[in-house]
């Protein structure tokens, strides 16, 4: 909301600078955006009179003047049409400046000096909106009575500084010219002046002679006011009212059409206006519009309505959106002789739901959808035609078309002092309380200890709401901070759960992975980008009925296609390799539940200098960090993602709690990866329940190992986890590890056949091992690897 | 006998005082002590001595192969100080060269910020909470005063599921969930992913973080709330850090503030991260509203509560001087690398 200081002094003396004032508002609740006068820029320039015009020596189209700007006469040359002797125009002097940057200095023009420029409206950022007689396109000519050499901005009411507020939503009386005077009034500590409203109603007749007022609907208008002026004379509106709505941003029009906006301004209240002779019917109806009926409004479009919008209807006919904009076919225009003036109180929801369908936001709806006071709508019609009278725009005829519902009374409720000062941690003294609450117009009866809310404050309801008022007031800032002192102590950790993400995390960063954040949400095309089969339950999502776009429609079922796309970003960006983790979730919907399943999920992804092992070696590391016991690595050939002699289940008690793989070249390819990129993903829900955090010590052994080596031909087929198995469950209890540290193929072990190297450790507890003891364990494994697996000691 | 072993001796301090290599002391050790060495081949003379001169030439034999060993070790030990001194020169690197590459993990910066979020609020004895991102209607609007026809439920500012289904667009429905569900005294944060319908700019992303906290108890002031953000602005901020509160309007607290901390980079004195006002805006916060308490089914005239919430992303935007929002999903490595 943007406010000209002059505007709120009609109701309130502000002697603070504009910085001390603003600083106050703003931690009072109003808080000030900003602060300028808009046309600050300009310097320098002031009024003068064309005292002499004469031809220019060596120049057909320039012409060379005399000016009087008051202490002197100065020359200046100018190429402008429409200036003649005795005009009255705003002269640049030299060293001025205008607005966007423009500086003048004197100069000489085809030889003969120029000591300043005549200004034209767009010169100074002005518009035929502000002044309606002055030439588009030639130089501003002011009016014969102008005084000379006085500084434009003043002739002009250009020196207004503006201020603009930040209005929360529950505070539309705000969005008022008034409303901040009364705030400004208790911030600053200064007397409210309230609007006093007197008219002499010259007109003839009483308003309910000339329309018929109905509401339909009373749940969509609880009040519709409206006051007749005949005798309109349509023009503009004086450069005072114009230069208030231009500093409050609104575009002047003409006078009747001003006086609405500025009441709206001032009061808060929105209003329109009705050419009475276009009201064939003069019979206004309040009522909900038929489905498909149509309205010209005043923007020059035609808008389709249906049954959920409220209208104005002149008999059959819609002639206003109420609360929205007016129909065309009704407008003020310069013809206009006879107007009806509506102040009505129009449902906010249903105004917002109006103005968002038909695309309409205006100045009107917005206020409207905040909920606005009915009482305050006649009060605003009053001063409309006050505004009239005043500035000669008509005969304001006796009486008030006025149909309402029962009005809302003021909400009584409990005065609590010290409640409110228990809550809020304050020794607030009660008559500072009062004091505060009074000048906010809210009534304190100290007998019934109650309070009167004013009928503008439907927000405050209870006593929390007036702690609020008062506190603001006194001062948030007065509050002493304190902590909690005397309460009950509370314990500050994490859950089992959040404790075993940290570790997760903590063991990615350990081993060089950079953490990532995705979106959670993702198209259905990553789908088929991952070769997923039709019946893949990943398939089944949760959908956003109001996506940004297709590509943020679904919530991702899988975490993969970021990663890939992280990997992309910086592959593409010539990073030669790099590994990432993210720990996020997924969603899954759950037949029959409203809410899905949102799971916790790791994933890993890797390219560069890696391969499968690598990604394996990060997820082993992980589980044996979480202490992990029994986890198998399970060829998958099926996964439809995965190079399908690269990828394994990650299983324990034959339970799958993850995949890791290289990615199919094809996936790789559709998401422009390197060919070679490593994917693994692991269900940290799963992990919560397998995962042994309660460590316990095991003391270190007292006695050496013997450490023996197996090098071993065997089929290529044979997988290391047989071969481990075989050694593990055929070594005895002295067996303590078994490493695979060498795999060799060539022609010295045979086609189709490997050689696999394994270091074996015996150890005892309680003894020294001796050879022979060593020896027959070792002579045991080899015999099963025989038998077994057909393994041949190298 | 006596002239040979002191010639001996002479000849070995002589050439003792001469070797250039290890291998020069080993022949020498050879030449004069070892089995057929000199002084061996003299000592076996030593059967054609009378009984008088046996044991003085024995004492003086003695004598002299002691000091023939102690010479041979100087020389040694004389050797062995400049072959490591040689072998140290030889060693020498131009230690200006850079080190071997070890890769190290980095947590992103919104992990940085929520961590140092939940370990000042762990030390105050608060609990860290969570709940469903794909959050009911009731919990996200409802029961936070947020009713239909609200503008915050527009469809333009939140993502919708079913009609009654929504992305949460904050971490308050958290609060609800765990007021519903325990009794007073209640002292938790919550931090996570929230989304909201904002098309992704330098400021804004359809997905972003939140951290909320609230505190329900008998007797919780607002005082209280002003100091357990001072405790929290301090830590984050460093300990001449001030605070401000200015009135503001939330649906679910009341009365509502927003919070600002002196600036951290110029301490309030006006500068480009502040804006040249000297604070920034940090914290929305404020006192629970009795109808929030009370639709949780604890009783507004007995309990009383504050709560307070603050953006991830904006924080470590302001913390780590980062001008585009965008970076923190993009995940470049370049970027990831500087936390």
């Amino acid at each position: 909301m943007k406010v000209p200081i002059s505007w709120l002094a009609d109701y309130v003396k502000i002697e603070e600078n504009i910085k001390n004032y603003s600083e106050m508002m703003t931690m009072s609740g109003s808080k000030v955006e900003g602060y300028e006068k808009p046309f600050h820029e300009i310097t320098n320039v002031v009024t003068g009179k064309i005292t002499e015009v004469a031809s220019h020596p060596d120049a057909d189209k320039l012409i060379v003047t005399k000016v009087d700007v008051g202490e002197e006469i100065v020359q200046i040359v100018t190429g402008a049409k429409n200036v003649s002797k005795g005009d009255i125009i705003p002269i640049a002097l030299d060293n001025s400046t205008l607005p966007n940057g423009v500086i003048i200095t004197k100069g000489n023009l085809r030889g003969v000096q120029s000591n300043g420029m005549m200004c034209s409206i767009a010169e100074l950022n002005l518009t035929k909106n502000d002044f309606p007689t002055a030439s588009e396109d030639g130089i501003f000519i002011l009016p014969k009575n102008t005084p000379l050499g006085v500084d434009i901005k003043e002739i002009l009411g250009l020196d207004d500084t503006v201020v603009e507020f930040e209005i929360t939503p529950n505070r539309p009386d705000c969005l008022s010219i008034i409303g901040l005077a009364r705030e400004s009034a208790v911030t600053i500590g200064k007397k409210f002046v309230v609007p006093n409203v007197s008219l002499q109603e010259k007109g003839k007749g009483t308003a309910t002679d000339y329309v018929k007022v109905t509401i339909e609907d009373y749940d969509l208008c609880k009040r519709y006011a409206g006051k007749i002026v005949t005798d309109v004379l349509i023009k503009e509106s004086p450069l005072w009212m114009r230069k208030r709505l231009r500093d409050a941003g609104v575009r002047p029009i003409n006078n009747i059409v001003d006086i609405t906006n500025y009441v709206m301004l001032e009061y808060g209240q929105p209003m329109h206006a009705f050419d009475l002779n276009y009201l064939q019917e003069k019979n206004i109806i309040i009522r909900r519009a038929k489905k498909g009926e149509i309205i010209h409004t005043l923007d020059d479009q035609e808008r389709m309505l249906n049954n959920q919008n409220l209208v104005i209807a002149d008999g059959d006919k819609a002639i206003a959106v109420a609360g929205v904009m007016g129909g065309a076919n009704s407008e003020v225009n310069n013809d206009t002789t006879k107007i009806l003036f509506e102040s009505a109180n129009f449902d906010g929801v249903s105004v917002r739901l109006t103005a968002k369908q038909l695309g309409l936001r205006t100045e009107s709806s917005a206020r409207f959808e905040k909920g606005l006071d009915p009482h305050n709508a006649k009060p605003a019609l009053l001063r409309a035609c006050e505004l009239v009278e005043k500035l000669g725009a008509g005969k304001v005829v006796p009486g008030i078309i006025d149909c309402h519902s029962e009005l809302p009374t003021k909400n009584i409720i409990p005065f609590r002092p010290k409640k409110m000062n228990e809550f809020l941690g304050t020794s607030i003294e009660e008559k500072t309380m009062v004091d505060i609450l009074t000048s906010l117009e809210f009534e304190v009866n100290m007998e019934k200890m109650e309070i009167a809310v004013p009928s503008f404050r439907p927000d405050v309801e209870a006593w929390a709401d007036i702690s609020e008022e008062v506190v603001r007031f006194y001062g948030y800032n007065n509050i002493k901070a304190s902590l909690q002192s005397g309460n009950r102590a509370t314990q500050g950790i994490k859950t089992y759960e959040q404790r075993i993400r940290d570790t997760i995390r903590e063991a990615m960063l350990a081993m060089g992975l950079m953490e990532i954040y995705t979106y959670s949400f993702t198209s259905r095309k990553v789908f088929d980008k991952l070769l997923l089969k039709d019946d893949s339950p990943l398939r089944e999502t949760v959908v956003i009925t109001n996506p940004l776009g297709e590509d943020f429609k679904i919530m991702r079922t899988t975490t993969i296609p970021e990663m890939l796309q992280v990997i992309s970003h910086n592959f593409n960006r010539r990073i030669p390799q790099a590994g990432f983790f993210e720990t996020s979730k997924t969603y899954h919907p759950i037949k029959g539940e409203k809410l899905p399943n949102e799971k916790n999920v790791l994933t890993i992804g890797l390219y560069g200098d890696y391969d499968f092992y690598a990604i394996k070696g990060i997820v082993e590391k992980l589980v044996d960090t979480l202490d992990i016991p029994d986890v198998k690595y399970v060829i998958d050939s099926n996964n439809p993602s995965y190079h399908p002699g690269r990828c394994a289940l990650i299983t324990v008690n034959g339970n799958t709690i993850g995949t890791i793989g290289e990615i199919h070249p094809d996936v790789a390819d559709n998401f422009e990866t390197p060919k070679r990129s490593y994917i693994g993903e692991l269900d940290i829900e799963k992990l919560y329940k397998l995962t042994n955090v309660l460590k316990s010590y095991k003391g270190l052994p007292k006695y050496p190992e013997v450490d023996r080596d197996l090098a071993m031909v065997v089929d290529e087929e044979i997988i290391a986890y047989d071969i481990e198995q075989v050694i593990k469950n055929s070594g005895g209890d002295l067996l303590q590890k078994v490493t695979l540290f060498d795999v060799y193929r060539g022609e010295q072990v045979g086609e189709n056949k490997k050689s696999m190297a394994y270091a074996l450790s015996f150890r005892a507890d309680d003894r020294t091992l001796t050879d022979e003891e060593v020896n027959k364990a070792v002579t045991e494994i080899l015999s099963k690897l025989d038998s077994e697996i057909g393994a041949i000691l190298r | 006998m006596k002239q040979q072993l002191q010639n001996i001796l002479h000849q070995v301090t002589l050439q003792a005082s001469d070797v250039k290599s290890l291998q020069d002391i080993e022949q020498l050790r050879i030449k004069f002590l070892g089995k057929k060495g000199e002084l061996t081949t003299v000592l076996r003379g030593m059967g054609a001595l009378s009984k008088e001169e046996r044991p003085i030439i024995g004492k003086l034999a003695n004598e002299v192969r002691t000091n023939i060993e102690s010479l041979i070790k100087q020389a040694n030990d004389k050797l062995v100080s400049i072959e490591k001194e040689i072998t140290l020169k030889k060693e020498k690197l131009d230690v200006t060269m850079p080190g071997k590459i070890y890769e190290i993990g980095k947590k992103h910066p919104l992990t940085l910020v929520i961590e140092e979020v939940e370990n000042v609020f762990l030390g105050l004895g608060y609990q860290i909470a969570e709940g469903p991102e794909i959050e009911l209607v009731h919990y996200n609007f409802e029961a936070l005063n947020i009713h239909e026809g609200h503008p915050a439920r527009d469809e333009q500012d939140t993502f919708y599921i079913q009609p009654d289904v929504v992305l949460r667009t904050q971490t308050s429905p958290v609060q609800i969930r765990v007021m519903e569900n325990s009794q007073p005294p209640i002292k938790i944060i919550c931090p996570g992913r929230v989304y909201r319908s904002d098309a992704v700019d330098a400021t804004h992303s359809p997905v972003f973080h939140q951290i909320e906290g609230l505190v329900v108890d008998k007797g919780i002031t607002m005082g209280d709330l002003r100091g357990t953000l001072e405790v929290f602005a301090k830590s984050m901020f460093g300990e001449d850090t001030n605070i401000r509160f200015r009135p503001h309007h939330f649906p679910f607290t009341e009365p509502s503030a927003e919070v600002d901390v002196s600036c951290w980079n110029c301490n309030g004195e006006g500068c480009k991260v502040c804006k040249g006002e000297g604070w920034v805006e940090i914290l929305g916060a404020g006192m629970v509203h009795p109808k929030v308490l009370k639709n949780c089914g604890i009783d507004p005239e007995i309990y009383s509560g504050f709560a307070f919430g603050l953006g991830v992303e904006r924080t470590a935007m302001g913390r780590f001087g980062i001008d585009d929002l965008r970076l923190l999903y993009e995940n470049d490595v370049r970027f990831l690398k500087q936390f």
